[in-house]
């Protein structure tokens, strides 16, 4: 939507985008007090019954507190990515790849079947992709997007082998009943697979240790991005999915220590990390990779209450940080720079941007009175209650306090850097406040900021205690979010992080100085070396079994073909079955012979490929009298229109290569490939002659049973085509079109040189358009038609159809280019093919889909005899439609391919 | 009757048929081979007419009269390249 209405400029794309997200907030707020007070919200459809698949929506505290903060956010991004994009981008394609991104993170938090969170995962790591990639032109974009998908791609493999685990030891994909049965993953000897391959999934996602470095490279996107999917709403899906499944995978001690000491080295790791950089972007994404670490941490602890102060930091977290994030961004768009070493003194020239980003700071230092301060408290609350390293669990607060103390180290650079510190150096353009409605979103964020954290217990508490809830399976422990717990540790160790941190911040030379001392590591570099070493390995292994030749790739398939089909029949003994033979007559036996020599002749002289195709419509016209012998006259009419198709294609391609070809190929591969050959003919023939033989029941005669009581149509092949099965007749008219396309599209790209000519044809005839052949061809065209159109409609009852139809109609017209040539028929049928298929895939689709107005399935169609004055009884089915819209596909598409293969080589001919 | 004499026809269109292929693998010049061809489409016309009258039913005739426009044209195609190296110019 907002990219159709780009055109009216960027506010109203930006309005439009805010129209999903507002449904859904609409959707949501009447629901939030029965959610919390317990009710769960469903919503689903059958997917996959048969596997126990089902498509559905459930929301409850937890689902209900991430699309809070999901759409929530979503809205103030949208207004402030209005203000934030250049004049010159009017933001359709912007906001079409956020809503994207929005839509697939309502569906990996709302889901309520495993599989089903997995697509909607996957589907957030493609519209991450396609964000951080923006900006296509900026080659540090392209790098970090490649990367940000790689590494969240890889994830989401382990992710879907981990998550198939599950399904497989439970035996179901619905999340409440994996929730329900967390004792048997526990209990199964797979628990620790699954564990380390959803770990793996989350903590890329998450951007955990040591996958962490995807996400300071994915700072290239736009900011409103980097606020919203790579601080607020997508690194935290890794989370919720440690959230989600919480209460089956948590309570081990394989649990505590992976994602405890995971979490924990990120945290340490991102805060150092941050204090050192100097851009403004980079400070926030270390800050959030540590404040993510902190989350995993809380997570990993493994107690109740450390799980309701992980939730409490989700939510925090999203709020300051992506108040920082925007403020970073206005910084960057009035400024022209992020580099902290230049941004100096803005107070004094945005002095209400600099105080809303000095609170948002302040709570991610944790300072009192702010909401980043409480969910602190708790974090060292609970790291102080700790015992499972034994004697060494005195370690924990220790490190907790040091990270609490590089985040207030940073926090303090942002401010004292970017505000104060003197006056700006160079900056390419000179400070101002933003626009209005910019500063709107920060301000809503900031102030939210100060409400939770000077009333919790009014705010967020309800929200938080429904999501704690679900995240523990149930039972909530007490807990008081209070502003003031006296003087007790926890508060003694914020005081101390305070102080370290200004020590730390004060010190920071020297630790600049440090750092010089070690080599500087180019993440990307690294990660584009493994990338390059990986493709080098693999393509290497593949080079030994597919080298770009056809001959191998071919003989590998069918080698492995004939292995899998070997074995099985070796341990069966008899293959004559009892069913009476058919006994043979002479016409059998000449068109056994014709078969059989014409096949055996074309391998022979495939060189000569002129006459390899001769012989070919050989075979295809024996194996059309065949079916025709054995009552299957539509198999005979489609045999030999593809025959005839077929034939002027390769006559058309053959153009343009040479007419004979030498022999390539070693004696030894000849004699690989014979031997190779005669054995695959000789299985696939004992396999069919088995089967003739064998007595036993189709399934043709459920369908010549009800053909015409379900279809409507007496002629049994039809109505399958268009009834029965008429969505796999769909599928195969679309990829019937997909390739038209394809060859359209490479045909397009050839720049063919002039054919050289051939002293054996070429030149041989001087008249291009013989008179007699253009007369009969003409003459032909309409009877022709006249036969499609009789083939066409009768094709419900009798013997004929839309495809036939189609080819037949095709035929005749490629006959008048044959005889008239491309110029003078491109003026007298201005035919546009491409709009030809359009139109007939989608009247297929139309009638499909019309199903629909009658409460049908996709496709089923209807029928019915009216009684017409004058014309007297006809009959009509809606498989008619879709048949017309089978007719047109293969009309437009045969003719797309054809007339383009001929008008190339007519270009090349006059160049 | 009938029966007899369509089982006999269709033996010797089968016999005719068998012919063409020799000529067909005898050459020598690609015109034979095409007329061979086109001769094996005729005999297959006739073919399926024997069989239409034979089982007794119209649709046979029908799809000979399909074959017959068919066939043309993947002769005109193929004399087309054969004279001029290319059929649609």
């Amino acid at each position: 939507m907002p990219r159709l209405t780009e055109r009216w400029g960027r506010s109203a794309s930006a309005a439009a985008a805010a129209l999903l997200p507002a449904a859904v907030l609409a959707i949501l707020l009447p629901r939030v007090s029965a959610v919390l007070a317990g009710q769960v919200y469903r919503l689903e459809a059958n997917w996959i019954p048969s596997h126990g698949m089902n498509f559905g929506f459930q929301l409850d505290g937890l689902s209900l507190l991430f699309s809070t903060l999901i759409v929530g956010i979503g809205l103030l991004v949208i207004l402030y990515a209005r203000y934030y994009l250049p004049e010159r981008d009017k933001g359709g394609r912007f906001y079409a790849y956020l809503l994207f991104f929005m839509a697939a993170m309502l569906g990996v938090v709302l889901s309520t079947n495993l599989l089903q969170l997995w697509f909607f995962w996957e589907l957030t790591s493609v519209s991450s992709f396609l964000l951080i990639g923006y900006w296509h032109h900026r080659s540090d974009a392209r790098r970090g997007a490649r990367m940000a998908l790689t590494m969240t791609g890889a994830g989401g493999l382990a992710l879907l082998g981990g998550f198939v685990l599950i399904g497989q030891t439970v035996g179901s994909y619905d999340i409440g009943q994996v929730l329900s049965n967390g004792h048997l993953i526990q209990s199964s000897g797979r628990y620790h697979a699954i564990l380390i391959l959803v770990l793996l999934g989350a903590f890329t996602k998450s951007a955990q240790f040591p996958f962490h470095f995807w996400l300071p490279h994915a700072m290239a996107a736009p900011t409103p991005v980097s606020a919203y999917l790579h601080s607020a709403t997508m690194v935290k899906a890794g989370l919720f999915l440690l959230a989600r499944l919480y209460p089956i995978l948590a309570g081990t001690a394989s649990w505590f220590l992976i994602v405890s000491i995971t979490g924990m080295l990120t945290m340490l790791i991102g805060a150092y990390q941050a204090l050192l950089k100097h851009d403004l972007k980079g400070l926030l994404a270390y800050s959030t990779i540590s404040h993510l670490g902190l989350i995993t941490l809380l997570f990993g602890m493994g107690s109740a209450l450390a799980a309701v102060a992980a939730v409490f930091h989700i939510i925090n977290h999203a709020t300051f940080k992506a108040s920082l994030f925007m403020a970073a961004g206005i910084i960057d768009h009035e400024t022209g720079s992020r580099d902290m070493r230049k941004l100096n003194g803005l107070w004094k020239h945005m002095p209400i941007t600099a105080t809303l980003a000095m609170v948002a700071a302040a709570a991610m230092a944790g300072v009192p009175l702010l909401n980043g301060f409480l969910s602190k408290e708790m974090f060292f609350a609970e790291t102080l209650d700790q015992s499972t390293l034994g004697s060494i669990s005195w370690m924990i607060p220790v490190f907790a306090t040091i990270g609490a103390a590089f985040s207030v180290a940073y926090s303090l650079r942002f401010i004292h850097d970017v505000f104060f510190n003197g006056e700006p150096v160079n900056l390419p353009r000179k400070p101002h406040e933003p626009p209005r409605y910019m500063r709107v979103p920060v301000e809503i964020l900031v102030a939210l900021c100060l409400i939770i954290g000077i009333l919790p217990e009014y705010t967020a508490g309800k929200v938080l205690a429904g999501a704690s809830t679900v995240v523990l399976g149930g039972q909530l422990p007490t807990y008081h979010l209070h502003i003031w717990h006296g003087l007790n540790t926890p508060f003694v160790m914020s005081v101390i992080a305070m102080f370290a941190g200004g020590a730390i911040y004060y010190g920071r030379g020297r630790i600049f100085k440090l750092q010089t001392f070690f080599p500087a590591r180019d993440e990307s570099r690294l990660f584009d070396d493994a990338m390059r070493k990986g493709q080098h390995f693999f393509r290497t292994l593949l080079d030994h079994f597919d080298n770009g030749s056809m001959q191998r790739a071919v003989f590998w398939l069918l080698f492995v073909a004939l292995v899998f089909m070997m074995v099985p029949l070796m341990e069966l003994d008899m293959t004559i079955g009892l069913r009476p033979q058919i006994p043979v007559d002479f016409v059998m036996i000449s068109g056994a012979t014709l078969l059989c020599v014409s096949s055996v002749a074309t391998v022979i002289w495939h060189h000569q490929r002129l006459l390899a195709i001769l012989l070919l419509s050989v075979v295809g016209l024996v194996v059309a009298i065949v079916f025709a012998l054995f009552s299957a006259p539509d198999l005979a009419l489609t045999q030999l229109s593809v025959e005839v198709v077929t034939i002027v294609l390769l006559l058309l391609s053959l153009h343009f290569l040479p007419k004979r070809i030498r022999n390539f190929s070693s004696p030894t591969i000849i004699i690989r490939d014979a031997s190779l050959a005669v054995l695959i003919g000789g299985v696939v023939g004992t396999i069919t002659f088995a089967l003739l033989t064998q007595p036993f029941d189709t399934i043709s005669g459920f369908f010549t049973e009800n053909a015409k009581s379900l279809g409507g149509g007496t002629n049994v092949v039809n109505v399958i085509l268009v009834d029965f099965r008429g969505f796999d007749t769909y599928g195969e008219i679309s990829v019937l079109a997909i390739a038209a396309i394809g060859i359209t599209a490479l045909i397009d790209g050839i720049h063919q040189a002039k054919i050289p000519s051939d002293p054996n044809a070429l030149g041989w005839a001087i008249d291009k358009h013989p008179m007699m052949l253009s007369v009969i061809s003409q003459a032909m065209l309409p009877l022709a038609i006249v036969v499609s159109v009789y083939i066409f409609l009768r094709g419900h009852n009798l013997p004929g159809g839309g495809f036939i139809a189609g080819l037949i109609t095709a035929i005749a017209m490629i006959q008048q280019y044959v005889a008239q040539g491309y110029t003078w028929l491109a003026a007298r049928m201005p035919l546009n093919y491409p709009s030809m298929v359009a139109g007939g895939l989608l009247t297929a689709a139309m009638t499909g889909l019309g199903a629909f107005l009658w409460r049908q399935p996709f496709l089923k169609s209807w029928h019915g005899h009216p009684h017409l004055p004058l014309i007297g009884e006809i009959e009509l089915a809606s498989a008619m439609v879709f048949d017309l819209g089978v007719y047109l596909t293969v009309v437009g598409a045969c003719m797309m391919i054809l007339s383009r293969l001929g008008r190339l080589s007519s270009s090349s001919e006059a160049r | 009757m009938l029966d007899t004499i369509a089982l006999a026809v269709s033996a010797v269109i089968g016999l005719s048929l068998l012919l063409n292929l020799g000529r067909f693998m005898i050459g020598p010049h690609m015109l034979d081979r095409l007329i061979a061809l086109d001769t094996m489409y005729i005999n297959a016309i006739a073919l399926i007419v024997i069989l239409g009258i034979f089982r007794g039913s119209p649709l046979y005739y029908e799809g000979a009269l399909v074959i017959a426009m068919l066939g043309f044209v993947s002769t005109t195609a193929v004399c087309k390249f054969i004279l001029r190296g290319d059929i649609i110019e």
